[in-house]
């Protein structure tokens, strides 16, 4: 058991690890992991807003492998990881750690991009959502699974503690 | 997410409770395209003040009512937007695209 200070609470850790969910690729369990990870961004020190980023980012993410890596089956496995992680880069903080994976084919990078917004159409914001609420967003696929990994950093300065 | 429809003249007012994601937006797009397309209703309302959550598919699907009723020289008004709508539609730059007004009386009125 480890404790950390640094940041928000000081949550027991072991390596940092927080929680771990495995779901079927059903949407109706969409509202089930936001309840997650609407209670673990609280617990963990975030802003309302900064909770309300993460908790879409996840779900955006979620979405778009339901739709596109398992093409709206609802039977296919997915995993998600959240950790704490150590402040990189020019972050003064420690950051939440999402790893989402799935095993559906390999996703083409050059589809990762998003679409631009100045033009008034359905579809494709998904991406757009991820991207603005996240620190750090990156794909890879390690053998026959997709990983996608998201980081939220906290801000000292708007960070909120829990009693 | 439930869905129910009010009538009154040329308006119809959808009351929309819940989260409006993955699960159920199709049902909101149904919705909403019948009335704008096949009963080309000259105003349609929706009431999203209890709604907690809209994910992207849900703002497609907003989407996709705005530009049915602009073909059909109709109105789509929002009102009752919570934090998170608000800020999907503002991260999507759709805020100022749609119609929206904080309550009934206003969005009835304008």
């Amino acid at each position: 058991m480890r404790q950390r200070d640094t940041t928000g609470v000081s949550l027991p850790s072991n390596d940092g690890f927080l929680l771990k969910l495995e779901l079927h690729s059903d949407p109706q369990l969409l509202s089930v992991v936001r309840g997650a990870l609407e209670r673990l961004t609280e617990v963990f020190g975030f802003s309302p807003p900064e909770r309300r980023s993460v908790t879409r980012a996840v779900d955006e993410a979620l979405t778009n492998i339901m739709r596109h890596c398992y093409n709206g089956r609802t039977d296919q496995p997915i995993e998600v990881y959240c950790a704490r992680v150590p402040p990189s880069g020019s972050q003064l903080a420690d950051g939440l750690e999402i790893l989402l994976c799935d095993q559906g084919p390999a996703v083409d990078p050059a589809k990762l991009r998003g679409r631009r917004l100045d033009e008034i159409k359905p579809g494709g914001l998904g991406l757009h959502f991820i991207r603005q609420s996240m620190d750090t967003v990156e794909y890879q696929r390690a053998g026959t699974t997709n990983q996608f990994r998201l980081v939220k950093y906290l801000q000292p300065s708007t960070q909120s503690r829990t009693p | 997410m439930q869905i129910s429809a009010r009538h009154s003249d040329s308006t119809t007012i959808f009351d929309v409770s819940g989260d409006i994601d993955l699960a159920n937006s199709p049902e909101v797009r149904k919705a909403l395209l019948r009335e704008v397309r096949e009963k080309r209703t000259p105003r349609v309302v929706m009431n999203l003040s209890k709604v907690r959550y809209i994910d992207s598919s849900g703002v497609a699907s907003l989407v996709e009512g705005l530009k049915a009723s602009r073909d059909n020289n109709s109105r789509f008004i929002l009102f009752g937007l919570s934090a998170s709508a608000r800020e999907v539609l503002q991260l999507s730059r759709l805020l100022k695209i749609f119609e929206v007004y904080d309550n009934e009386d206003q969005a009835l009125s304008s």
